[in-house]
């Protein structure tokens, strides 16, 4: 097996009698694709003419390992498929879960997974816009947003004991409750995250450079966006209203007031004011889930018969003995229906959703992915025809394209 | 480092005694220069190691380098598939002696979780390896560790001439590669161990 | 699909259904009466259609009309090994509204020819339609070994391009068949 497995051919016969294009390889290995990619450009000059993307370079068979795990197994799988933000993974995979098999969560549950997922956004657009900001110069402004990145880190360590990944829900719950030191370090990271904020915004938002190098940059129309299946930012970015959080309100989302961000100019740009945006408003929903937190039981009852039951039960009542026993061992967990259905979050980068079929079994008989990256990179070559070299980091960042969640 | 080799002479100031290796090591070990090749998740925490709070300059190795040629330290970080490894070979290739690997994270070292058609299980088999580091992914302190480890390897063993790079025996024998398709494909002239296992699959399969 | 599925067609004035389900369900009537054959259900609020695969792209080309101007996801299934199931491939199209924000899933069944062993089954592409289409039955040709017919660039997307299976085939193993460890092996004195 050598490197160069394929030859590309880019070029139409017209270009191809042009043989002052040269070719240039972008990746797998770069820094600025921050993760395994690889694009074959068509320059003429300094000029992109036109741009090949390559991927499966991190395919990994996650599908495939999904139908040999079970729901809660594959939940630590999940983790690593959108890996800047997998506490959104978590939540997306088990609301399909939860919808195949018809249950209803707890309303403590909801808040909390709204709380962890709008954590989790923050991360991913920090990192996001931080790596956009470095490829474009703001080595600073990646800094700043690293570090904000680590507060997050510690929250999501206090909850369940995982920095980065958390393997947090569980079937009908989730694997901790909240704590009262978890709520305290929310509270502390609520007071002081919009501090940064306003300073990462000071520092990068009028940055002469910065402005120079992403405006303009890399535009989607809006019917393109929705004809080539863009979602999430993205998507809002070049003026698609479209926010799975409102118009069809999951878990708790009904219950809180935050604008939807949308931009219309479509480039590089809007997509970096859209993420920024969207921290704030996210800011909002975790302060007021944090309010609101109602009391109760964190996981379903004893009777739907998927989530472990708390201590105090097992040791009290049989119900909860009989319970615990059948769900710790193998083959006697819950059943799913023998059927088939898709449920989808609004994930960081747009909408990420797992479409599941049950055999009866506890394992999926299949558990496809829906992933919004794949959707994004497929647009790059579109974006960049015409610009120049230097822009290709400037696009790719503003897609935010992972690797994990492209390849699975 | 500084060894006086006759305690009855006197040396005159500034002047420390010491062997041509010592002072390769100690050159060597305090300006690792490390090429992050960096995959998935485990990337992401070599970016935090790299980034404030961790700060990876208190230990010397913070010049992050893209570019294999200037690196003497390849640091994979992530699972490496059927599609990437041979980009990897070609990486490790390109980076000029003396270098060193650290692998990083469960899926670099053994596969992790991803025990699937397309996942490489365990990049030693395919490169050489001198430092693991466990945890999916290794927390940054962990990976400041290893690095740590690393340097301390870097003194203790490293010659100027790189004789301690001879390990292609233990190398092979330290690989079981009972799944490999092709036995073929293994080098296993140097290593009798190797020669005999593969003799005995071979002496199986055609009794069966 | 199973026999658990609900094949009972909610009544418009029921209450509890919401405005995009609503404008599923009358995109849905409308569909069944221009296409007699078309078999829907619901599941969990869920609306669905299937489809014969001759007919799917102009019912897939009459939904975009209707107003289903975004193709969410294309994916399959292997039903090889699955109870009841009477084709070996199904084809899942998730579509969505962005004005009603209604969401509709077809699916489109087929079968391997019996004809020759590298025979694939063949539907017609919807790139056409949706130009997202075009990485996602890409990704159905390289894992499952569905052709897709009138596809610009029908190559493999996350595979090598000389690997030989269709990895998400039920009859593929999970760990594969030794194709991972089919590399030469560097060590410290080659390199």
């Amino acid at each position: 097996m050598s490197i160069a497995t394929t030859e590309f051919d880019v070029a139409t016969p017209a270009e191809r009698s042009e043989d002052y294009l040269w070719t240039l390889n972008f990746g797998p290995q770069h820094p600025a694709t921050h993760t395994t990619l690889r694009l074959v450009l068509k320059l003429e000059g300094e000029r992109v003419v036109d741009a090949m993307p390559e991927m499966g370079y991190l395919h990994s068979g996650f599908e495939k390992i999904g139908e040999h795990l079970t729901f809660n197994q594959y939940v630590t799988v999940t983790d690593r498929m959108n890996y800047i933000s997998p506490m959104a993974n978590n939540v997306a995979w088990h609301e399909a879960v939860e919808r195949l098999l018809g249950i209803d969560l707890t309303p403590r549950c909801k808040y909390i997974r709204v709380i962890v997922a709008e954590l989790a956004r923050i991360s991913d657009h920090l990192l996001c816009n931080g790596a956009v900001g470095l490829d474009t110069g703001a080595f600073t402004f990646f800094l700043y947003a690293f570090y904000q990145r680590e507060v997050i880190y510690d929250i999501f360590e206090t909850l369940c004991g995982a920095r980065f990944t958390n393997s947090y829900t569980r079937v009908g719950g989730a694997s901790q409750d909240f704590t009262p030191l978890v709520i305290e370090k929310i509270r502390t990271f609520l007071k002081t995250f919009p501090k940064t904020l306003d300073d990462m915004e000071r520092l990068l938002t009028r940055n002469r450079i910065f402005v120079d190098r992403t405006k303009g940059v890399g535009v989607l129309s809006k019917a393109d966006a929705t004809n080539r299946s863009a979602t999430g930012p993205v998507a809002r970015a070049s003026g698609v209203t479209r926010d799975l959080r409102k118009d069809e309100p999951y878990l708790a989302y009904r219950d809180f007031d935050f604008k939807v961000c949308c931009a219309s100019a479509g480039d590089c740009y809007a997509r970096y004011l859209v993420r920024m945006a969207e921290m704030r408003e996210s800011l909002k929903i975790v302060s007021q889930a944090l309010e609101n937190l109602p009391s109760g039981p964190v996981n379903v009852g004893i009777d739907q018969r998927t989530a472990l039951p708390t201590k105090k039960q097992v040791y009290s009542t049989i119900e909860g003995t009989i319970s615990h026993f059948e769900l710790s061992m193998a083959n006697r967990g819950f059943e799913v229906p023998h059927e088939e259905s898709y449920a989808a979050i609004e994930a960081p980068n747009g909408e990420l959703g797992f479409y599941v079929v049950g055999d009866g079994g506890e394992n999926a008989y299949r558990a496809r992915c829906r992933p919004p990256s794949v959707l994004h990179f497929a647009i790059f070559p579109q974006l960049i025809r015409g610009h120049t070299l230097s822009d290709v980091v400037a696009v790719l960042g503003s897609l935010n394209i992972i690797a994990a969640e492209l390849d699975r | 480092m500084a060894v006086n080799p006759s305690p009855g002479l006197e040396l005159p100031e500034n002047v420390v005694v010491s062997r041509l290796d010592e002072l390769a090591n100690w050159c060597r070990k305090n300006s690792l220069w490390p090429m992050p090749f960096a995959t998935a998740c485990c990337g992401i925490e070599l970016m935090a190691t790299g980034a404030s709070k961790h700060d990876l300059a208190r230990f010397g190795a913070e010049v992050f380098r893209f570019s294999p040629r200037q690196c003497d330290l390849m640091i994979v970080a992530g699972r490496v598939v059927m599609k990437m490894l041979p980009v990897l070979q070609r990486i490790w290739l390109q980076m000029s002696e003396p270098k060193w690997c650290i692998s990083m994270g469960a899926c670099a070292s053994t596969g992790g979780v991803f025990d699937t058609y397309a996942v490489v299980q365990g990049i030693d088999r395919f490169i050489p390896v001198d430092m693991y580091v466990p945890g999916c992914p290794p927390r940054p302190e962990q990976l400041i560790q290893a690095i740590i480890d690393l340097q301390d390897k870097i003194q203790r063993e490293g010659t100027i001439t790189g004789r301690e790079f001879d390990t292609a025996g233990r190398q092979l024998r330290k690989r079981a590669l009972v799944e490999s398709a092709d036995p073929l494909t293994i080098d296993a002239s140097r290593n009798p161990v190797l020669q005999r296992r593969l003799s005995e699959f071979a002496e199986s399969s055609s009794a069966r | 699909m199973s026999e658990a599925t609900s094949s009972r067609e909610p009544s418009s004035h029921d209450p509890a259904i919401t405005g995009s389900e609503r404008a599923a369900d009358e995109a849905i009537a409308a569909v069944t009466t221009a296409f007699p054959g078309v078999e829907s259900s619901v599941f969990r609020g869920q609306r669905r259609l299937v489809v014969p695969v001759e007919r799917s792209f102009t019912l897939l080309e009459s939904l975009k009309e209707a107003g289903f101007d975004l193709l969410v996801d294309v994916s399959c299934v292997d039903y090889l090994e699955y109870r009841g199931a009477k084709h070996r491939f199904g084809l899942v199209y998730l579509l969505a509204s962005t004005a009603t924000n209604a969401r509709l899933t077809v699916r489109v069944f087929v079968d391997e020819p019996v004809e020759g062993d590298d025979s694939c089954p063949v539907v017609r592409s919807v790139v056409p339609l949706w130009e997202g289409a075009n990485w996602l039955e890409r990704e159905v040709w390289d894992l499952f070994g569905i052709r897709f017919e009138g596809h610009p660039d029908l190559r493999r997307l996350v595979m090598p391009e000389e690997f030989a299976a269709h990895p998400l085939r039920k009859d593929y193993p999970l760990q594969g068949r030794g194709e991972r460890h089919n590399f030469p092996v560097l060590t410290r004195d080659r390199s």
